[in-house]
């Protein structure tokens, strides 16, 4: 019984109500949102020391004991994704005060940017499958506002496919619930696992485990499920790109990672072989995409897919090497891909193009952010010791401990092909002959570089700092991986 | 009753499916109202339809109805009440700016723009 693990998730819905009331004033929009997300990382920080110090964190709403009432959970899995959700907010927030516009924060942007992230850290820490669904609409109604605020023509395109994709994808998981509640008859992620185990597994939830790979899949991109992603993605400006590609595909993840290691684990021939086939065919399409487009945007979303196939190729595998390699390369990419973007968006705000064929020459005027941007291409494809290397080695022994040599070759492969896609930026846009350039404000391009170098600055320190970081990876890899601490946790208390 | 229950919710999604592929808009969005109307039924129907029982639940009384589903499906009603709402005055504005309501004609890309 712990009330702690409940601020991450109010103290930004808190600030959200506050932000309602101050619609004209963009300035103490900007300052409450930064105070708030300032005290959630305070209380996140506490948080992962808690749970290093203590085991699983648990929290029954309203007392009423474990399966009945709705159940908050932290492990260090939670936890660690909770803390980095929170620094990445904070981050894009500080770059957008330069960058989203002035219209923009006048409609709610930062509200709804602290809604989104009262869903994502809910959907995170709950322990009950309904109350996920609950907070996924919360997180989805929040990005249905930000996907379309500014309301351009192709915005309003764009968003009216991502919602009716969304609204269909929650209209399974309420049929994927029915279905688990009449089987199991209860909601409580722990005794969901536990009653599973009894049963051993027939059919009907193997049926269901596919039906949740639907459901979560659809918000995660995997094959084939991925089509909506890189058109409605490229639509809104490039902080809520950053937003969604660094976060939301990570809910996703995370609710498979979940689900796979907790409920659907006395059959891993058949619904893992299903994870893993999907994670690489994931990784194929993905390799595509990113060597295909000259648009800047796309080049990046498709390196989403990459890392979500190479991260549930990790979770796939369900052994130590694996899963740590999962939890650790899926935390370096929320890091990484947020750094990217930021970094993307500066390129398209000094170039005014996404089109990587009409720019050129930016080393000789912009050298700054050619190195950044290098640095973190690096980080991208794993050249150590930044920090897409560890996970990935980690991934990849796990591959060859379980034996799948193919698989293995695959996300080597795929490496190789992540380096190819950014380097082709990196030569584009900042080798060759100069172009002529918008005419930028120095100062904005200052204060956008700002949050951008912080975020490159932890994905480095996060590679640098693995012998200080993995004792808290290999908690949670830990975790994942005997659900029986994580059930003991629950309903023994 | 739960197998007839079963059988509407089916209709309820073919129907939903029909109206969700064809080309207009607005039945699309009928159609994922049709599809939550399905999704709900269903989930009463799974926790088992209690007869006549109160859901109450006291000491030594065993006959009584599940009241979880009811409170779920009120939640995911609330929820998709909120949703339609908003797609509905997004397609409005949808249609507004892009002068169609044909699924076909906003295909589009980076071209045509």
């Amino acid at each position: 019984m712990i009330n702690l693990l409940l601020f991450p998730i109010i103290i930004p819905f808190f600030f959200a109500i506050v932000l309602l009331f101050f619609k004209e004033q963009v300035r103490i929009q900007r300052i409450l949102t930064v105070i708030g997300l300032s005290a959630s990382i305070a209380s996140a920080f506490t948080l992962v020391m808690k749970v290093k110090q203590d085991g699983i964190q648990t929290l029954t709403l309203g007392s009423w004991p474990a399966p009945f009432g709705i159940t908050m959970v932290s492990d260090m899995f939670s936890a660690l994704l909770v803390t980095s959700t929170l620094v990445i907010t904070l981050l894009v927030a500080i770059y957008s005060f330069s960058s989203i516009g002035e219209e923009r924060e006048r409609f709610f942007y930062y509200p709804a940017i602290l809604f989104m992230i009262t869903g994502v850290n809910g959907a995170f820490t709950t322990g009950d499958i309904f109350n996920m669904f609950v907070f996924f609409e919360v997180l989805l109604i929040a990005s249905y506002l930000l996907i379309v605020l500014g309301g351009e023509k192709r915005q309003l395109r764009e968003s009216i496919k991502y919602i009716l994709v969304n609204v269909i994808s929650s209209a399974f998981f309420v049929i994927t619930v029915a279905y688990l509640y009449s089987i199991v008859g209860t909601l409580n992620m722990a005794d969901i696992g536990q009653k599973i185990a009894d049963i051993g597994q027939p059919g009907i939830v193997s049926v269901i485990g596919v039906l949740l790979l639907l459901v979560f899949g659809i918000k995660a991109g995997i094959f084939p499920l991925y089509f909506w992603m890189p058109g409605s993605y490229a639509a809104p400006p490039v902080p809520i790109l950053a937003l969604f590609g660094a976060l939301l595909t990570k809910v996703g993840v995370y609710a498979i990672t979940r689900t796979y290691t907790l409920f659907f684990v006395n059959d891993l021939a058949f619904t893992h072989t299903i994870l893993m086939v999907l994670s690489l065919l994931t990784i194929v399409a993905g390799c595509i995409g990113a060597l295909a487009y000259f648009d800047l945007k796309q080049i990046i979303i498709y390196n989403i897919l990459i890392a979500i196939g190479v991260i549930l190729f990790g979770v796939s595998m369900m052994n130590e090497a694996g899963m740590q390699g999962a939890v650790f390369y899926l935390i370096h990419d929320m890091l990484i891909k947020g750094a990217l973007f930021l970094i993307i968006g500066i390129m398209i705000y000094v170039t005014g193009t996404s089109n990587l064929r009409e720019m050129g020459g930016l080393i000789k005027t912009h050298a700054p952010l050619g190195w950044l941007f290098l640095i973190a291409a690096f980080g991208l494809a794993g050249i150590p010791p930044l920090s897409g290397f560890v996970g990935k080695l980690l991934i990849v022994q796990g591959g060859f401990e379980h034996g799948q040599l193919f698989g293995t070759i695959v996300i080597l492969a795929s490496s190789l092909v992540v380096l190819l896609s950014v380097i082709r930026i990196f030569i584009y846009a900042f080798w060759g002959e100069p172009v002529a350039l918008q005419p930028t404000n120095r100062k904005t391009y200052k204060h956008m570089m700002f949050p951008a170098v912080i975020l490159v600055a932890l994905s480095v320190l996060y590679g640098v700092g693995t012998e200080w970081i993995f004792p808290y990876v290999s908690d949670a890899a830990h975790v994942l991986l005997d659900p029986s601490s994580y059930i003991n946790a629950v309903l023994k208390e | 009753m739960e197998l007839l229950m079963a059988i509407v919710a089916g209709i309820l999604f073919t129907a939903a499916i029909y109206l969700i592929l064809s080309r207009s808009l607005i039945k699309v969005i009928l159609g994922t109202g049709l599809l939550s109307h399905g999704a709900h039924l269903f989930i009463l129907t799974m926790g088992g339809l209690g007869g006549s029982a109160p859901p109450v639940l006291l000491d030594g009384v065993t006959e009584y109805a599940d009241p979880l589903p009811q409170a779920l499906i009120l939640t995911a009603i609330v929820i998709s009440f909120g949703v339609t709402a908003f797609i509905l005055v997004l397609a409005y504005r949808t249609y507004a700016v892009h002068k169609t309501d044909d699924l076909n004609s906003m295909k589009g890309n980076d071209e045509h723009d």
